[in-house]
């Protein structure tokens, strides 16, 4: 692996508190010296004229679907997917089939990413058997096989028993377990956000409350139990609130937003357009605005994709036979400039701590950070690249976009994983 | 309070050049009128000892009927026969997803067999809006889910100009299940459109959130009344619309009893007494006699369920005249 | 579009007047009196000359004759050529048309396709003992075996030109002209 010098590139690496011009020297796969100009000595000089230069992003809630479902989705193309969209490790979600709630289900999509060899795959895997919400897993081998995380992410753990056992064995590992807080009973049949655009458009409505009744039940069991609960995915200004209250008490939540959530209402599903279907589904500008606001002063830790790609077909059902899901990884970084840059809302070295160090430190992973000894996990982006969302070049499989045809700013121009450029992407 | 106006009630209409009727909710006022207009002119044809005029001579019309309907897919026919059309009734009830074809395939294998109009009717929202958005043929929604069903709301205003005259001023409520209802989604369209007033009413719990800022601004502000009160309903109506109340809404929890909504919102005579004389009792059928409506008034001197049925065909020609006549995909528009 | 301009006058309010009571007369003469007699208009300047036609016969017999309107557009051969489909007004005649002698009115006879229509309209309302043509101004160019029986004024025309008439009750004039397109018209 040849010695790589990035030269000429503004770095802005939130955790060593870097925001400006400097040299990034690596070597061996790791980040070998950062300083304001450093000599070529011998190794390929990548020149990054004049464009940021920050770690890699990290996406804690990435759905790659295989095993099971390779026709939405593979490891291979997920990973693809990802490097595109500047991301250089993505925590897959378990709810493949079978299920990742087994130590060989785990070492299978290690295995296959490794073989990849793109972005770091590290699995999530289940709270319960199947993802069934009846059993717990075996949550002790499934932190040995590599997981980061658990989850039955797709649904609920809808009994608060048994999430309180969750709860309270997961204390043994001091890992967290991800909830996707979402009352099944409350949520039954709903296809958007239930609300004025339902009301026009005749369709089964998903009350803010759906989720915010599973956020406000699971911090009061986290309090109970002293245990680390990560609330995936939030869509409302109720959750956001209980959940700033919540650490206000010291009680140990970390939360996630998505690109969409920041970026698009319930305004978006328009005349029935099966591309604005996500679960937890576009809410309203004032949950929008309470998500942004929350982003910013530190009650949401960070931003993750939930990228969920389907086939086309599915996705060009009718709204309520639609799947739920946007393929997010390769918008991730120009959705989130037009939300929460372009207004000024978030600096960069804001949106890059969001989208790298936070969800890093989450999943307990080496990254984040241009810190000498790092993996060398680089992105330059052209913070200034004008471009239109074209879904049918999207290297995932999941060609379906809410944002296809919007023109953004801001784009990934180089990706180095693990001390490797990557260009054959 | 509204000034008493002398304003004459607007006739403006405006030419028809839409490939499909899929709601009200996107017509204008105009648009609305034509129809109506045109409705009036094909009205005499089912007067005649010969109903039929050549008019849709050589054209397919495909009824294509993902839900079961007798009345609604029946209108259809009778006025694509009555306007020289050839028709095909297509009814399947399983999803056709089950069957691992989707429902653009069925449409595309339609579309391969050169059909000129698809009336589509289907238990999913926005059905209707996915086929016209990939199909070159006209599409007519004849229900999609709770979404809209603006040919029953169309015979509805019909309907009402008949035997009021206008339809600008008067107070028309809705009492029901408004919250699964395409009737009462593309009746308050119509409706506020084209000047009436709308009060909703039932019990909360089959009240959608926001229900009042849906429908026109009018003269009587934007959107619909709501109330929770029958009595204060049938005040000062005019006219008074009831909805079908489903049995399985029952099993959802949106009704405790049928015997419970028939006590507190089902119209009977004794209730009709403090009503405006002249009121007209309209329902978009079937109805489900002794809950929602008592047989007496269903069957009494308000009631005007049979002119609906009538009027239907004549709007249902209607619409299948203009939208056969409208621009079709790429085709020249000269 | 072509702009069209005035070309000749071919009638004043007078003549047209002097025209509707003639074919008056000639209708009852041939009728032999207004027994079983019905005029029906085609709309819409056809429906107002059935209605002068018919105020000018009970002028001269004493006695008033049924007058219908028919709406042709349900029956036109070319509306999968025009789009949108023209507006739809209603057929109103008031009586039942079995076993009349019908007299068909309208104001110019031209390629004989409305005629066609009418013909056909009038038979899905019933079967008249007979049906007779009677227009203001026949100006050649049938394109249909069609003849009209009472003829105001025949007016041999360019295919290119217009006729123009015009009513009081529509186009406060009281006239019939001949258009020619402005722009080759002038040339010479």
């Amino acid at each position: 692996m040849a010695t790589l010098l990035i030269t000429g590139g503004h770095v802005i690496d939130p955790v060593n508190k870097r925001d400006g011009r400097y040299d990034i020297l690596i070597d061996r796969g790791v980040i070998a010296d950062v300083q304001p100009s450093i000599p070529l000595n011998g190794a390929k000089a990548i020149d990054a004229g004049g464009r940021l230069v920050l770690p890699g992003f990290v996406d804690l809630h990435t759905h790659l679907r295989q095993p099971g479902h390779e026709d939405k989705e593979t490891i291979e193309t997920g990973a693809r997917a990802a490097i595109r969209g500047g991301f250089t490790a993505v925590c897959a979600m378990p709810n493949t089939t079978p299920a990742m709630d087994h130590r060989g289900v785990v070492d299978e999509v290690r295995q296959e990413a490794r073989r990849v060899g793109l972005a770091a795959v590290h699995p999530i895997g289940a709270i319960t058997r199947g993802r069934q919400g009846k059993e717990l897993t075996d949550f002790g081998e499934l932190f040995d096989a590599g997981c980061v995380a658990l989850s039955d992410d797709g649904s609920a753990v809808a009994d608060s028993f048994l999430m309180r056992r969750a709860l309270e064995y997961a204390k043994l590992f001091g890992r967290p377990l991800i909830q996707h807080a979402e009352d099944p009973a409350l949520s039954a049949g709903g296809v958007m956000h239930e609300g004025l655009v339902s009301t026009t458009l005749g369709l089964r409505g998903i009350p803010a409350e759906a989720e915010s009744v599973i956020v406000a039940r699971d911090l009061a069991l986290a309090e109970l139990t002293g245990s680390w609960i990560h609330l995936a995915h939030l869509s409302s200004a109720k959750s956001v609130d209980l959940i700033r209250q919540a650490k206000r008490r010291g009680i140990r939540v970390t939360c996630e937003v998505t690109p969409h959530h920041l970026a698009l209402t319930h305004e978006a599903v328009g005349e029935f357009d099966a591309r604005a279907k996500v679960n937890p589904p576009l809410r309203t500008e004032e949950d929008r605005q309470a998500l942004i606001e929350a982003l910013a002063d530190g009650t949401i830790d960070c931003i993750a994709t939930d990228h969920a790609p389907h086939t086309d077909w599915e996705k060009e059902a009718d709204f309520d036979s639609a799947p739920f899901g946007i393929s997010g990884l390769e918008t991730a970084l120009a959705v989130c400039v037009a939300a929460l840059i372009a207004p000024k809302r978030l600096t960069w070295s804001q949106l890059v701590e969001r989208l790298s160090a936070a969800p890093a430190k989450i999943a307990g992973i080496d990254g984040g950070s241009l810190n000498p000894g790092a993996p060398a996990d680089v992105v330059l982006v052209d913070p200034a690249a004008a471009w239109t969302v074209d879904p049918k070049q999207f290297l995932s499989k999941g060609h379906h976009s809410p944002f296809a045809g919007r023109p953004l700013t801001g784009r990934v121009a180089r990706v180095i994983a693990r001390g490797r450029e990557i260009d054959d992407v | 309070m509204m000034p008493t106006a002398t304003a004459k009630p607007s006739t403006q209409t405006a030419p028809w050049t839409k490939k499909d009727l899929l709601g009200l909710r996107e017509l204008s006022a105009g648009e609305i009128r034509l129809l109506l207009q045109t409705a009036e002119s094909f009205r005499e044809i089912s007067l005649r000892p010969i109903k039929k005029v050549p008019t849709l001579r050589g054209k397919t019309v495909v009824n294509l009927f993902f839900e079961p309907s007798t009345r609604t897919r029946t209108s259809f026919e009778l006025a694509a026969k009555r306007l020289s059309a050839d028709i095909v009734n297509i009814a399947t009830q399983s999803s056709s997803l089950s069957k691992g074809e989707t429902i653009l395939d069925t449409v595309k294998n339609l579309e391969a067999l050169k059909v000129d109009v698809l009336v589509i009717r289907h238990a999913a929202a926005g059905v209707p809006h996915l086929i016209a958005r990939h199909a070159t043929s006209s599409v007519i929604n004849a229900g999609d889910g709770s979404h809209e069903h603006p040919t029953q709301a169309l015979l509805d205003l019909f309907t009402i100009q008949e035997r009021k005259g206008r339809l600008e001023g008067l107070n028309v409520s809705i009492i029901g299940d408004i919250a699964h209802s395409r009737v009462a989604r593309s009746d308050i369209w119509g409706l506020t459109k084209l000047g009436a007033r709308v009060t909703v009413c039932g019990p909360p719990t089959l009240m959608p959130p926001q229900i009042e800022q849906l429908g026109a601004p009018g003269a009587g502000g934007a959107g619909v009344r709501v109330t929770h009160n029958v009595d204060a309903a049938i005040r000062d109506a005019d006219v008074l619309m009831l909805l079908r109340i489903q049995h399985e809404r029952q099993e959802s929890m949106l009704v405790p009893s049928l015997r419970e909504y028939r006590l507190r919102y089902g119209i009977d005579r004794d209730r009709l007494k403090g009503a405006k004389p002249g009121l007209l009792i309209m329902h978009p059928g079937p109805v489900n006699r002794g809950v929602e409506l008592d047989s007496a008034v269903a069957d009494g001197p308000f009631s005007v369920i049979l002119d609906q049925v009538t009027n239907g065909l004549a709007v249902r020609m209607a619409v299948l005249y203009l939208v056969s006549g409208a621009p079709k995909g790429d085709e020249d528009e000269g | 579009m072509i702009a069209f301009r005035e070309k000749a006058k071919v009638m004043d309010a007078e003549a047209l007047r002097r025209t509707v009571v003639r074919i008056a007369h000639e209708i009852l003469e041939h009728r032999k009196g207004t027994g079983q007699l019905a005029l029906v208009g085609i709309r819409t300047r056809g429906a107002i000359l059935a209605q002068r036609l018919a105020k000018a016969i009970e002028t001269i017999d004493g006695r008033a004759v049924p007058v219908g309107i028919l709406d042709i557009t349900l029956y036109r051969d070319d509306l999968s050529r025009v789009a949108p489909n023209p507006v739809v007004h209603a057929t109103e005649i008031p009586f039942d048309v079995d076993d009349l002698h019908l007299v068909l009115v309208d104001d110019v006879l031209f390629t004989g396709r409305t005629i066609r229509a009418a013909l056909n309209a009038l038979s899905d309302l019933g079967r008249p003992k007979t049906i007779q043509l009677a227009v203001l101004v026949d100006r050649g160019h049938r394109e249909l075996p069609i003849r009209a029986d009472y003829v105001g004024k025949n007016i041999p025309t360019h295919l290119r030109e217009h006729i123009e008439v015009r009513f009081n009750e529509l186009d406060e004039a009281e006239e019939v002209v001949i258009e020619e397109p402005a722009a080759n018209g002038g040339a010479a």
